[in-house]
């Protein structure tokens, strides 16, 4: 509908952009915050649904528009366009904004809390600005778009700023997110030296064997895998997702760690061909940030930065996806490339919806609990029957199990793996699918034990007691994002049909050649066999709850384990539930312990022990850095001593030093 | 005319050297007064007569031989000091310094790419050594008062320059350098009142206990 009003695809995009980014403005201007945060929402539903219906426009074969800017900055004109590739990320990016902002309204309702106003306006930015890097064609304009997503991310993150953890994490975001950027000025200024303009240019345009090519592309690794959560340059992204409201959480993984990923694919894709060892490079980055950040987020107590270490694992898939593709372009593997580029592809499409799903059910459960430690929920299930089937749907569909749609993602990434097991005479790539079957099956325990601390047994707090289940404007967007979930995965044909073009435009490959490789991939069978599932599961469900209200039953605490007088302390924490995995792999997660000395075989009273989950790359490599440096440039402190006179004599001496220099 | 002028020129060079080696600092303000004065007749005396230049003339003398000096002297009175005490290098070392850095200001001059016409003239060497008198006197002196006094020094220098392009120099500019330099004794004033008030002395050095630990 509203493709017709503006005939243009493109166009619709921009006034979506636009609509968003001024829907901070009324709370600018009005003085009534409430209000203002409606028509914030308002605008964003509309810009949502605006995009949307581009989107589906430009899936759907419709061109769009290619606007050509001639603004008065000395970088030549600007071009802005859509193609294939910008649409996979736009597609999540209106379906997430919309519900988050729906969301907003009773998460941060503006009648309660007073900083509403500067959250709506950096929201809108935010968003706005992720839209504009997807479709700016232009270095200059996608830097800008850049540099205000990071710094409105920056803002909406220090939302709470009074909190000293939450200025800690939002000064690391800082300087990681300037360190990427730093590096994104070289890489664009290295385009514009080779192709004399900041214009992006054309697909395959540029010859790898150029003298800059590596440079431009490890710049490009560098500045968007910083911003993507790429291990090792992933330490400012558990604290900065665990410290943001949670639907800016939601923004973050879900969306913003996407634009890293876009970049990189579209860096790629101004080259002919790449150096052999980018592919495998990218396979072994992604390798270990899936086997990385998985670990991490088994060991968590804090249900958002453990969410925030899985977002670092997805990443890691979506990178071995990429890298298997390059992989299969270098080595002329077609099946590599499809399979490759369907997994990655479908994994960011999936990974917006289940990991936002997953973030606004967090916020809902702090809501209701008033903490973010898991070890001080349990019990939830029963007092949030909502929440908890959607939360329980998040988290299969994160672990990749079937009927759910992360698993759709993962089966191309097998099938790739397989295949090349099969088929190549040296089957490196095959390796794959052990580090997948491995990250899938630390997912399934991490969110075990997430979901069943959280929602089973009984309340370890009082305020998880008390917890009530959440209004309807916070229930409604997890809803539909859930149901986008369980749609996704119930017919993945629709997942392979919206990716298919983009594919096709991106791997450069004709619709038969990729029709014959996923036509290998069982997406029937996997259908048939999902609504096989379902059908399975709802009647032993009935059959099972109809017997239950036949047998005569007994009140008991879950895990009561036939105590008299269980108590809620004798449940299993999380903490226990996953000690076995974290010993297993406490190279990665090196688990810092605090145990009192043992005399007797009952400690003594007042004795305690911690166990605190530490993190290599930011706790172990750069905070020392950091301080060392910090160290080492103490002495320069003193030359800022106070005594204005000897302030003078610097310059005095410059001065002096200044005149004398040539004669 | 010119030879007038390089008597004059000679006479700051000497009024700079006075204000080194004293104490008083009425004194200084008057010898501050003083070479205002003369920096206000110097222009009409190299330059052909226009109103532009009686204009510059009468201000200058106006601001720096009356209204600033007024200001300082005031603030002197107000903060019960007449002396400067103690200051980080003491007098005779001062001058003895103020000499060099004159004699150097010549060698300096010398080297210079100027123009044949203001080749003869003493004028840069007499701009860049009243210049460097106020650096001394901002760099060696440790009341608020005096180092406002080496502010002036130095800014006198620097109109000095300006001299020879007196031609050159709109009238705004000029105008404009003089408000700057009235609005900063002004702030200067303040600020001696505000450190006189909070430290009970103008003790600049004390103000590093202001300084981020």
């Amino acid at each position: 509908m509203f493709l017709f009003l503006s005939g243009d695809p493109t166009l619709c995009l921009l006034i979506a952009a636009t609509l968003m980014a001024l829907s901070g403005v009324p709370g600018l201007v009005l003085h009534n915050p409430v209000l203002s945060q409606r028509i914030a929402t308002f605008l964003f539903i509309i810009a949502a649904l605006l995009g949307e219906s581009a989107v589906v426009a430009l899936l759907s074969g419709y061109p769009g528009a290619v606007y050509q800017i001639d603004w008065p900055l000395p970088f030549g004109q600007v071009l802005i366009s859509v193609d294939h590739l910008s649409t996979l990320f736009l597609l999540p990016l209106f379906l997430v904004s919309g519900c988050v902002s729906v969301y907003s309204l009773a998460y941060w309702p503006a009648r309660e809390k007073a900083n509403a106003g500067k959250l709506t306006l950096f929201m809108g930015l935010f968003a706005a600005s992720m839209v504009m890097v997807l479709m700016a064609r232009h270095g200059v304009l996608f830097l800008v778009a850049w540099e205000v997503m990071a710094l409105s991310g920056y803002f909406l993150l220090t939302t709470e700023q009074r909190n000293s953890d939450v200025q800690r994490v939002g000064i690391i975001y800082l300087i990681a997110t300037h360190t990427g950027t730093m590096a994104l000025f070289v890489t664009f200024s290295l385009l514009c030296g080779t192709s004399g303009t900041f214009l992006f240019p054309a697909f395959h345009s540029l010859s790898q064997t150029l003298p800059v090519a590596s440079v431009v592309i490890l710049t490009a690794l560098f500045g968007f895998g910083g911003k993507a959560g790429l291990m090792p340059l992933h330490f400012w992204l558990p604290g900065a997702h665990a410290n943001a409201p949670s639907h800016v959480s939601a923004m973050m993984s879900g969306l913003m760690l996407k634009m890293g990923v876009y970049g990189i694919l579209r860096t790629l894709s101004f080259f002919d061909g790449f150096p052999v060892w980018l592919g495998w490079v990218i396979i072994l980055l992604g390798a270990w940030s899936a086997i990385n950040g998985i670990t991490l987020a088994a060991g968590q107590r804090d249900l958002k930065r453990l969410l925030a270490c899985s977002s670092i694992e997805n990443i890691g898939i979506i990178f071995i996806g990429i890298g298997l593709a390059l992989v299969g372009l270098q080595m002329q593997t077609p099946y590599l490339v499809v399979c490759g580029l369907f997994g990655a592809f479908i994994h960011i499409i999936n990974h917006a919806l289940f990991k936002s799903l997953l973030f606004l059910g967090s916020g809902v459960l702090i809501h209701a609990a008033g903490t973010r430690e898991i070890d001080l929920m349990g019990g939830l299930a029963r007092r949030m029957p909502i929440t908890s089937p959607l939360f329980l749907i998040g988290s299969l569909a994160i672990c990749g199990l079937p009927p759910l749609n992360g698993f759709v993602g993962e089966l191309f990434l097998y099938v790739g793996a397989i295949t090349d097991g099969i088929v190549a005479p040296m089957p490196v790539a095959a390796l794959v699918a052990p580090v997948l079957a491995l990250v899938g099956g630390l997912a399934v325990i991490t969110f075990v034990k997430l979901y069943g601390i959280i929602f089973l047994g009984t309340p370890r707090s009082d305020s998880a007691t008390h917890a009530h289940e959440a209004p309807t404007t916070m229930t409604g967007p997890m809803i539909l994002l859930a149901i986008a979930c369980l749609a996704a995965g119930m017919a993945p044909l629709l997942l392979v049909n919206v990716v298919t073009p983009v594919v096709a435009y991106y791997g450069n490959l004709a619709p038969p050649v990729i029709a014959k490789i996923t036509g290998q991939v069982p997406l029937m069978p996997l259908t048939i066999a999902n609504i096989l599932l379902i059908t399975l599961i709802m009647l032993i469900g009935t059959l099972y709850l109809r017997r239950l209200r036949r047998l005569p039953r007994s009140q008991g605490s879950t895990w009561g384990c036939g105590f008299l007088e269980p108590t809620a302390r004798m449940q299993y924490t999380g903490t226990s539930f996953s000690e076995m995995v974290v010993n297993l792999l406490e190279a990665i997660v090196a688990p810092k312990r605090r145990r009192p000395e043992l005399a007797a075989f009952i400690p003594p009273v007042g004795s305690r022990f911690d166990y605190t989950i530490t993190e290599t790359v930011l706790d172990r490599i750069l905070t020392p850095i950091f301080q060392w440096t910090g160290l080492a440039f103490s002495y320069l402190r003193r030359v800022q001593h106070g005594q204005i006179n000897i302030y003078v004599l610097y310059i005095f001496a410059t001065l002096f030093v200044l005149m004398f220099w040539k004669h | 005319m010119n030879l007038f002028a390089d008597q004059l020129l000679v006479l700051v060079m000497l009024i700079n050297l006075v204000m080194l080696g004293t104490s008083r600092l009425i004194f200084s303000i008057r010898a501050v007064a003083v070479q205002g004065v003369i920096l206000g007749i110097l222009p009409g005396l190299i330059h052909p007569f226009s109103t532009h230049l009686a204009t510059i003339t009468a201000v200058i003398i106006l601001a720096k031989g009356v209204a600033i000096p007024y200001l300082i002297n005031e603030a002197v009175r107000k903060a019960h000091i007449r002396r400067e005490v103690e200051p980080f290098i003491g007098y005779v070392p001062t001058l003895l310094l103020g000499a060099v850095f004159t004699a150097l200001s010549f060698v300096f001059a010398e080297q210079l790419p100027l123009a044949p016409e203001h080749k003869d003239l003493l004028f840069v060497p007499a701009s860049i050594a009243t210049l460097l008198t106020g650096f001394l006197l901002l760099t060696t002196r440790r009341k608020a008062i005096s180092q406002v006094i080496g502010y002036l020094v130095m800014e006198n220098g620097i109109f000095l320059f300006g001299l020879l392009l007196s031609e050159a120099m709109p009238f705004m500019v000029e105008a404009g350098a003089l408000l700057d330099l009235l609005v900063g004794i002004f702030v200067m004033g303040i600020v001696i009142n505000q450190i006189s008030r909070e430290f009970s002395s103008i003790d600049t050095s004390r103000l590093s206990a202001l300084k981020e630990e």
